[in-house]
């Protein structure tokens, strides 16, 4: 006999239910109105009273509504199905809603149930296995979704009997395993998990080291990310963070995407909706809708599922890591996950901590950021979750408790700045502030060394000491005007705007510029090189400008050409030349 | 609101607040109206037996024994043809003396778009002001407020914008309007002839601040309804979101919670946001587009109300007075709209996209050119060129008061460009160079 309650009082979407039994914290409860019931999460007990917070509006709600306690946590169900769908918070499926508006207590199943999918066995009878062993896969968009046993059971089992290929429908039993009291198992392709617990079925979590490639110039170059490697975008409204975060979906060489729109504005969303299913994967050439599940929350929907909409998807990302996929999470944004978690602490009357924001946010964002990573499976195979969440700044101010948060546990740092995009110079990740602790790792250097070339990292580093340099440059001539420096503090200043305008800018609305191979990156970069370790005699100022000026205009103009195509090697010839006119040795 | 019958009447008030006041009944629903010796209030909050109204006009000069009346519902607003051409106040009651609207009954505030079920909007808004059309192309269905001090003319600015858009509907929703500006609107609405297409619903400055919070929700009831059920194009004007914010702050304030940064509720994110993302385009044509007003307090756009809205909205207008020409533009490096990728380039001519980028970064190039002459320094030859740049190009075609079309406007900066610069400090395209560059 599940526990009841009856609804006692109600404070926006805060409500108190006086419960007959025994009740934990975080069950999920339904409180029944007149025409639907209603979704809650219990956050805070205290004697025979349950505080919840209710994934809906509470309009109408009157004292005395019946409740019905779950038995279990905020849940998600996993299996075949999930890759394409639009997903609310909730982990409704948003296709299966009917009408335009949103209806209240409405709940839609996240998978197909009639599908049939192509089954093949993996796992032989009398083979050992634990939670998280792979029983068979299906295709699922192309990929081999593996059906594993499920992540809650406890122990090591004995595979009595896998069903034989075939087709075969998500509630089908595909295996049976035996536990060590002999006890038999059926297990279909479902299985539910608590989003707010870890799936730990892995063997270890190392220092993650394979370079994730995005094309963004900016991050693979200078501040690479790492496959498993965890990130964060801060920046005021209006500098790009949306943009550059789904250039990153876009283009990341990722076997699953995974968007998280969180309390972010529906229109963004919708774009997602509209180009995905049109653009190509450029590692795999099929639709990028293929490879992408999108967790809607946006900010018109209820605040309270807001936070529970990045939990699933993080769930999600880690059942999809758990068959040896790289997996690619983003949120945007974070921030508005925090506001969340702030309304709800206010309402409880908590005390607050800085900026009214709940005590223990670190600890929360902290534990978040964890989930993500590069894991050794027990069988031997890898997998990956690589998080990069965004930072809506209250103000611009990176020194609000959101951002520092996040800094003390993401590894790099993407520093969007309003300068830089007043400028137009996109993307505006500043490149002085903006770090990836990656680098400096042993590990990354190995594999980097083979990726690319030995000397890679050394020369990334020279060309950010030259921007270092272009910057305090920039700054004095700023102070003591042009005339007043040295003609060669002029050659250093636009050796730094080649690199910022040929590496570091990228326009993410050009076909071809969009996307940078590695390879086009590693020639690009070199060859700036060789024009920033030249020397040249100028005789004025303003004829280094206007030197410069040119060499930037090829560079763009090569940006915008196909990589070796006819156009890209005429310009390399016009910028050999241009060198040869004004070089010294 | 007229009394019906078997509705309960209660006599007894336990706790009275500046906004607030608190009786014991059963059976009330959350958000539920209520009178309160005729004065209409909310329930926004109910711990057992004991409920706490929210009166919207204060609860000045309210007694213990007020009468207080349980209407059984959530605010509504009645939505017909007959809204056109009429004006409201907070509650939806005719203020123009004309005869109450007949029609259905709605909830305000209702639910939330499905975002699979929006469109992805691509319809162009032209108001053939360049800083607009050109820089910051609007899009319907998209949501963009002016960020603007309050000395600044952003409501002749918006009802010029309102006036030249081609939108079927024009609802206005003023927030603590003084009464001059409430006449000024309806003066320009009335002397352009279009009234019949507007819809009014107006809280002043003499009127409590508290029913402001009413009017947003009454709006977008109005524009849903001739959006979903008319297919029709409409345009919301909503002055001032600021003040609508002091009102929200004023609530929370008297609702004892805790308040986050600048005094406002931590919830003011989800208000705002509530608010604006019903700008929408519908599948079967109609669409939601939403230009706002936040003032500003010295331009300062750190503030929990612009900063929030920020992050909402779709982009930003800054108006500023050019000194140099002496007259008001729309700030080409502060504003922005974020929908113009889905037109520029598409709906309009292909070179869009990378004249505007040139001409900004030119404009920038001036501004630095200024700084460097106001410290003393000189000028190169490219300095003194962006310089004249500029004011060309603020005065012919920045200025609000040029209306001219999206071609006229590509085709002018070509010429600007031509003027000035070689092809190479310009940085655009060659294929697009060769094609514009001389014509």
């Amino acid at each position: 006999m599940s526990t009841t309650g009856k609804v006692k009082g109600i404070i926006s979407n805060l409500v108190i239910v006086e419960v007959d039994g025994a009740v934990s914290q975080n069950e999920i409860c339904y409180i029944e109105t007149a025409a639907t019931k209603l979704m809650a999460e219990v956050i805070k007990i205290i004697g025979v009273n349950a505080y919840v917070q209710v994934f809906e509006s509470t309009r109408g709600l009157t004292v005395g509504s019946k409740v019905e306690f779950a038995g279990h946590m905020l849940e998600v169900t996993l299996g075949p199905g999930l890759l394409s769908r639009n997903l609310d918070g909730l982990e409704n499926d948003l296709d299966k809603m009917e009408g335009i508006f949103l209806k209240r207590g409405e709940y839609t199943f996240p998978l197909d149930e009639n599908k049939l999918w192509d089954f093949k066995p993996l796992a032989n009878v009398g083979d050992s296995v634990e939670a998280g062993s792979w029983l068979g896969e299906v295709d699922e968009n192309f990929q081999a979704h593996k059906i594993m046993v499920p992540f809650v059971m406890d122990g090591s089992f004995t595979v009595k009997s896998v069903a034989s290929a075939g087709q075969y429908k998500i509630y089908d039993t595909v295996a049976v395993i035996v536990d060590a009291q002999g006890k038999e198992i059926s297990i279909n392709m479902v299985q539910k998990w608590p989003v707010k617990k870890a799936i730990m079925c892995f063997n270890e979590k190392p220092r993650p080291f394979r370079l994730l490639e995005t094309g963004v110039r900016i991050i693979d170059t200078m501040n690479p990310i790492v496959e498993g490697g965890t990130g964060f975008i801060p920046g005021p409204f209006g500098t790009g963070k949306t943009v550059l975060q789904h250039a990153i979906s876009k283009q990341a060489d990722a076997n699953i995407v995974i968007m998280a729109a969180c309390g972010e504005r529906a229109n963004e969303v919708v774009e997602i909706f509209v180009e995905f299913p049109e653009l190509e994967d450029p590692h795999t050439g099929r639709k990028l809708m293929e490879r992408t599940i999108i967790v809607a929350n946006t900010s018109n929907m209820p605040v309270a599922a807001r936070e529970a909409s990045v939990y699933t998807a993080m769930t999600i990302a880690e059942y999809y890591r758990s068959m040896g996929l790289k997996v690619l999470l983003m949120a945007d944004s974070t921030s508005r996950w925090a506001q969340a978690l702030r309304e709800m602490s206010n309402r409880l009357e908590e005390l607050p901590g800085p900026d009214a924001f709940p005590m223990d946010l670190s600890a929360i964002i902290a534990n978040f950021y964890s989930r993500a990573g590069f894991v050794n499976l027990n069988n031997g195979a890898t997998g990956s979750i690589t998080f990069i969440g965004t930072v809506s700044p209250a103000g611009g101010n990176l020194k609000e408790p959101v951002t520092e948060s996040t800094k003390k546990v993401a590894r790099c740092f993407y520093a969007l700045e309003q300068s830089r995009a007043d400028s137009k110079r996109y993307p505006a990740v500043n490149p002085i502030d903006s770090y990836s602790k990656y680098i400096e790792y042993s590990e990354f250097e190995e594999y980097i060394s083979k990726r690319i070339s030995p000397d890679w990292t050394a020369k990334v580093n020279e060309i950010k000491t030259l921007l270092q340099r272009g910057k305090e440059i920039q700054e004095q001539i700023n102070i003591l005007g042009d005339d007043s420096v040295p003609i060669d503090y002029h050659v250093t200043f636009w050796k730094s705007e080649v690199v910022d305008f040929i590496i570091l800018q990228q326009d993410a609305f050009d076909k071809i510029d969009a996307v940078c191979s590695i390879e086009r990156q590693q020639f690009m970069l070199n060859l700036i090189m060789g024009i920033c370790r030249a020397n040249y005699h100028f005789n004025n100022y303003t004829d280094v400008m206007d030197y410069f000026k040119r060499i930037i205009n090829i560079g763009k103009q090569m940006n915008y050409s196909e990589f070796q195509s006819e156009n890209f090697e005429k310009y390399i010839q016009q910028l050999n030349g241009m060198l040869a006119e004004n070089q010294v040795q | 609101m007229a009394t019906k019958a078997f509705q309960k009447i209660y006599t007894q008030i336990t706790q009275i607040t500046k906004a607030t006041c608190s009786l014991k009944a059963a059976g009330i629903g959350n958000e539920e109206l209520a009178t309160v010796n005729g004065k209409l209030a909310q329930v926004v909050k109910i711990l057992g037996d004991e409920i706490t109204l929210q009166v919207f006009e204060g609860t000045e000069g309210i007694p213990t024994n007020a009468e207080v009346i349980f209407l059984g519902k959530a605010p509504t607003l009645k939505v017909s043809e007959q809204l056109a051409g009429r004006f409201f106040n907070a509650f939806g009651d005719p203020i123009d003396g004309g005869p109450e609207i007949e029609g259905e009954e709605r909830e305000i505030g209702g639910p939330s778009v499905n975002p699979v079920r929006r469109l992805q909007p691509s319809e162009l808004i032209a108001t053939g002001i360049a800083g607009i059309d050109l820089n910051n192309t609007l899009v319907s269905g998209q949501k963009i407020p002016f960020f603007a001090d309050p000395d600044q003319p952003f409501n002749q600015v918006m009802a010029n914008v309102a006036l030249r858009a081609k939108a079927d509907k024009i609802i206005l929703g003023g927030m603590g309007l003084t009464n001059d500006d409430y006449l000024y609107f309806k003066n320009v609405f009335n002397n352009a002839g279009v009234l019949d297409r507007i819809v009014s619903f107006v809280n002043t400055t003499e009127n409590p601040p508290v029913e402001r919070l009413l009017i947003p929700d009454m709006v977008l009831t109005a524009a849903e309804y001739f959006a979903v059920d008319h297919n029709e194009k409409v345009l919301v004007l909503l002055t001032d979101m600021t003040l609508y914010a002091d009102a929200l702050s004023i609530v929370s304030n008297r609702m004892d919670q805790i308040p986050s940064k600048d005094s406002m509720p931590g919830s003011l994110y989800s208000d705002l946001a509530k608010i604006y993302e019903k700008a929408v385009q519908f599948p079967a044509g109609g669409s939601i587009t939403i230009i706002a007003v936040t003032t500003l307090s010295g331009g300062d756009i750190t503030n929990a109300v612009p900063d929030n809205t920020g992050y909402i909205t779709e982009g930003q207008l800054f108006l500023r007075r050019d000194s140099d020409i002496g007259k008001v533009i729309v700030d080409p490096f502060r504003s922005l709209s974020r929908l113009k990728q889905l037109v520029i380039g598409k709906k309009t001519r292909e070179d869009h996209p990378q004249v505007m980028n040139a001409a900004v970064r030119l404009y920038a190039d001036a501004a630095n050119a200024k700084t460097k002459l106001e410290n003393g320094f000189d000028l190169t030859n490219y300095d003194e060129r962006t310089l004249s740049f500029a004011k060309d190009y603020s005065e012919n075609i920045l200025a609000i008061d040029v209306n001219i079309g999206t071609e006229e406007m590509l085709n002018d900066t070509w010429k600007l460009f031509a003027r000035y610069f070689k092809v190479e400090e310009v940085n655009i395209k060659q294929e697009l160079v060769d094609k514009y560059w001389n014509q």
